[in-house]
């Protein structure tokens, strides 16, 4: 039997020009051509203002670690426990989920508001994960 | 909505609660129906209005024999039930049912007639938040407590007190699952499952399930029972996914639903005798405390491990031992409101002497949702 696989997002109409983004090494947000508002998750339309009039943009990669917790039981299938699971606030505004790598998954290693930047998993040849490490200089 | 217009004539829990490996989900909602029926002196044929989660409508009433006239099947996680009391309550007094049945059962221990729960791949939650390893309540509801703790200075101890406090609570009370005493040590050097969040900081995993009966103040005084009256009532949702909350320090779902409901009801927060905030896990009363506005975020923590939650105190607190000591199906909040109801009529294992006005206040899924309802049992 293969080893249990780490789940695997599935894109959609409106989502796949992140995940495109990601299989390209860039981090793509989504900007309202009418008021600014920059947002994820993905969407056709403005979540604040109702524009349909919105651009896909590439987005900095950076921002830095809004909370996050050490899962250590139950462990999501493709799971070593113990592993963080971050929140971190990007650089343009939004929040997003992610892993941090080149780190260890401890409470000391892992301080809040620590700078990260963006770097690129892949999990098959379709989907590449964005994943966090933390920043350099 | 205004107050005071419709109350609880019936409430009820099942017969057992914890381990209840003889009855499926569904049979479980019918034990709990038919207790609630049994208390408010009812038969099942007087019921016209009918709510339920998760479990359909027309899955119960089929199962009980109902026929309604009127059905409501909001299922927005583990408060659902308070957002029942608030639909039904509007229903009843805009006439479109008379006596109305909410129903919740879960067989969350034994999984039996129990769908599983999970999230579909091309979802929001299954493209951006599963793939990073979220299996659970238990790795994705803890997810904002370090941001809370930075923000107002709270402690790993005062987050611990709140599971100390509630088993104390559930010491006096004869239905629940855990009744030893605990200390803070204890809690902090119990197994890690979620960091910050120990073993004892996160809910029980139990069967089990209860009813509510509601109908018109009015026709509330012929029943057997002392009526319990909506004051006020209050809902809202935010997100399915709980890296998108607008922020870790507070909870907009709660900070809406929580003032809504005491504005309906016309009550200060010293006019609060009694008080349940569903606790899933141990951040969840200090959420609670703030966002509806009983003190500073900063001093929630404090509030708590300083002793005025626990017995005695001037805050009484989840008096059934909560979700972390008393039982935790999976969707508590009729376990609350059942509490609620109980300390309103006087006849809780842990009454707190002349109570006359209870706050319950739910969360469904991961700060997702929220129910809150304000009880008297004066009219």
């Amino acid at each position: 039997m293969a080893e249990p696989q780490r789940a695997r997002p599935k894109p959609t109409p409106e989502t796949q020009h992140f995940w495109d983004g990601t299989k390209a090494g860039e981090l793509r947000l989504q900007r309202c051509d009418a008021c600014a508002h920059v947002y994820f998750p993905p969407r056709p339309f403005c979540p604040s203002c109702a524009s349909r009039k919105v651009s896909v943009f590439k987005a900095s990669g950076k921002g830095f670690l809004y909370s996050y917790v050490i899962n250590h039981r139950p462990a999501a299938p493709g799971f070593t426990p113990p592993y963080a699971i971050a929140v971190v606030e990007l650089a343009e505004g939004p929040r997003m989920m992610s892993n941090i790598i080149d780190c260890p998954q401890t409470p000391e290693a892992l301080e809040l508001d620590m700078k990260l930047e963006v770097a690129f998993e892949a999990l098959d040849d379709k989907i590449t994960l964005p994943v966090f490490r933390p920043a350099k200089g | 909505m205004r107050s005071n217009q419709v109350a609880v004539v019936g409430a009820a829990e099942t017969t057992e609660l914890g381990v209840i490996p003889n009855a499926s989900q569904l049979q479980l909602h019918a034990d709990a129906a038919l207790n609630a029926i049994a208390d408010a002196g009812l038969k099942l044929s007087d019921i016209d209005g009918f709510a339920t989660a998760v479990e359909t409508p027309q899955q119960v009433c089929h199962y009980l024999g109902i026929k309604p006239t009127w059905v409501d099947g909001t299922s927005v996680g583990g408060c659902s039930f308070m957002l029942h009391v608030r639909h039904a309550a509007a229903a009843i007094e805009a006439g479109l049912c008379k006596t109305v049945l909410i129903t919740h059962a879960e067989s969350g221990k034994s999984m039996i007639g129990k769908a599983p729960r999970s999230i579909p791949a091309d979802s929001l939650q299954g493209q951006f938040e599963a793939p990073f390893g979220v299996y659970g309540p238990p790795s994705m509801f803890p997810i904002p407590v370090l941001r809370f703790m930075k923000t107002y200075g709270i402690t790993h101890e005062q987050l611990a007190s709140v599971a100390v406090v509630q088993r104390e609570w559930a010491a006096k009370n004869p239905r629940a699952m855990m009744k030893d005493p605990i200390t803070v040590a204890d809690v902090l050097n119990s197994r890690m499952i979620a960091y910050p969040f120990r073993l004892l900081q996160c809910c029980l995993v139990t069967d089990g399930g209860g009813a509510l009966i509601l109908t018109s103040a009015d026709r509330a005084k012929d029943f057997p029972r002392k009526p319990v009256y909506m004051m006020g009532t209050g809902e809202s949702v935010e997100t399915p996914m709980v890296s998108q909350m607008e922020t870790f320090n507070s909870s907009r779902a709660f900070k809406t639903a929580g003032p809504l409901a005491f504005k309906e009801a016309g009550i200060a927060h010293k006019d609060v005798d009694h008080l349940m905030i569903y606790d899933a896990f141990a951040h969840l009363p200090l959420f609670g405390l703030g966002d509806l506005g009983f003190m500073p975020h900063e001093e929630t923590g404090k509030f708590i491990a300083d002793g005025n939650t626990r017995p005695g105190g001037k805050l009484p607190l989840n008096t059934n031992g909560g979700g972390l000591s008393y039982m935790h199906s999976g969707m508590y909040g009729m376990y609350a409101l059942q509490e609620s109801v109980r300390q309103m009529r006087g006849i809780a294992p842990a009454q707190v002497a002349n109570a006359k006005i209870s706050v319950c206040h739910g969360v469904g899924g991961m700060f997702a949702a929220s129910g809150t309802i304000v009880f008297t049992n004066e009219r």
